[in-house]
C-alpha cells in the first residue's frame, strides 16, 4: 500500500514535469523540468531496485548532461518570441497522435491473457542481493567488449565536441613563443658600413 | 502492488508525451533534443522494469550503455547546435534549408 502511494506520487510528479518540458515556453524552464523528471525517475528506479542505475542517472544525467544543456541554452541567445510563433498550430495534431498511441499501448499492456497485467508485484530479491555487485559481475565478464566500446564512444564524443566547437579567429594577434625564443641578434640588428659624409 | 504493468504504463505515457513534444516543438532544436532525451528515458524504464520482472541483469546493462551513448549524443548534438548558432545566429529548424532536402 505504502509502495503504491509512493509510486503514484512520483509517477504523477514525473509526468507533470515531462508535460512541463513539452509545453514550457522558456527553454531554461524546460531544462529545469527535465531535471525534475530525471530525479523522479531515479526515485522510481530505486523502487524497482535498480539502485546503481538510479544513482548513475542522477550523477551522469543531472550532473553532467543537464548542466551541459543548461550551459548551451543560456549561452545561445534564442529568440523566444520567434520560437513561440505558430507553435500551437500543431498542438491538436500532436496531442491527437499521443492520445491514440497511449490508448493502443494501454490496450496492449492491460489486456488480460495477452498483456502483462495480472503478473502481480515484482518477485522479492534474494537475501543479501546487491544490485551494484550483480551488475559489475556481469559487466566486466560477459559484456567487457561492449564496455570498452562504450569507452571508445565517450572518447569519440570528446574529440568530436572539441573539434566541432574549436575555432581559429582570423585577425587576432598572438605570440609565437618558439619563434621568439629562437631569434638571434644578427636577425634583429643590421650593421651598415658606409663612408663618412662631408659636412654640408 | 506495483508490478511490471505499472512501470510499462508509465513508460508508455512518458514516451507518448515526448512524441507529442517533438510534434509540437518542431521549431526549437533544443526542445527537440530534450524530447529525445525523454524518449530514451522511457525506453530505459521499460528495460529496467523487464529486468526486474525477469530477474535478469542484462536489461540493466543495456540501460547502462544507452545512458553512455545518450551522453555522447547530447555532447555532440549540443556542439553541432553551438556551431550552427555561431554560423547562422539562429537555431530555428525551418531556416535550415541549405541542403534543399
Amino acid at each position: 500500500m505504502f509502495q503504491s502511494i509512493m509510486f503514484y506520487t512520483f509517477a504523477l510528479i514525473m509526468l507533470g514535469a515531462a508535460t512541463g518540458v513539452v509545453f514550457s515556453r522558456n527553454p531554461v524552464h524546460a531544462v529545469m523540468f527535465l531535471v525534475l523528471t530525471f530525479f523522479q525517475s531515479a526515485v522510481l528506479w530505486l523502487m524497482a531496485e535498480a539502485e546503481f542505475l538510479a544513482i548513475v542517472l542522477v550523477l551522469v544525467y543531472v550532473g553532467a548532461v543537464m548542466v551541459l544543456f543548461l550551459f548551451v541554452v543560456m549561452m545561445l541567445d534564442v529568440n523566444i518570441e520567434a520560437a513561440k510563433r505558430g507553435l500551437t498550430r500543431y498542438a491538436p495534431f500532436g496531442i491527437g497522435i499521443a492520445l491514440l498511441m497511449v490508448v493502443q499501448l494501454m490496450q496492449l499492456i492491460w489486456s488480460r491473457g495477452h498483456g502483462f497485467a495480472g503478473t502481480g508485484g515484482f518477485a522479492a530479491t534474494p537475501e543479501g542481493y546487491s544490485n551494484t555487485k550483480a551488475l559489475g559481475a556481469v559487466l566486466y565478464t560477459e559484456h567487457v567488449y561492449a564496455f570498452e566500446i562504450a569507452a571508445v564512444i565517450l572518447l569519440l564524443a570528446i574529440v568530436a565536441a572539441i573539434t566541432l566547437t574549436m575555432r581559429k579567429r582570423p585577425g587576432i594577434k598572438v605570440q609565437n613563443i618558439a619563434e621568439q625564443v629562437a631569434v638571434r641578434a644578427k636577425d634583429r640588428i643590421r650593421v651598415v658600413k658606409m663612408d663618412a659624409e662631408k659636412r654640408q | 502492488m506495483i508490478g511490471l504493468e505499472h512501470f510499462l504504463t508509465l513508460a508508455a505515457m512518458l514516451f507518448v508525451l515526448s512524441i507529442a513534444g517533438i510534434i509540437i516543438n518542431r521549431r526549437n532544436l533544443i526542445l527537440l533534443l530534450m524530447c529525445v532525451e525523454l524518449m530514451l528515458l522511457a525506453v530505459n524504464f521499460n528495460f529496467i522494469a523487464f529486468s526486474r520482472h525477469l530477474g535478469d541483469e542484462t536489461g540493466q546493462i543495456f540501460v547502462f550503455f544507452i545512458l553512455t551513448v545518450a551522453a555522447a549524443e547530447a555532447a555532440i548534438g549540443l556542439a553541432i547546435l553551438v556551431v550552427l548558432f555561431r554560423n547562422r545566429r539562429s537555431i530555428a529548424v525551418q531556416e535550415l534549408n541549405t541542403l534543399k532536402g
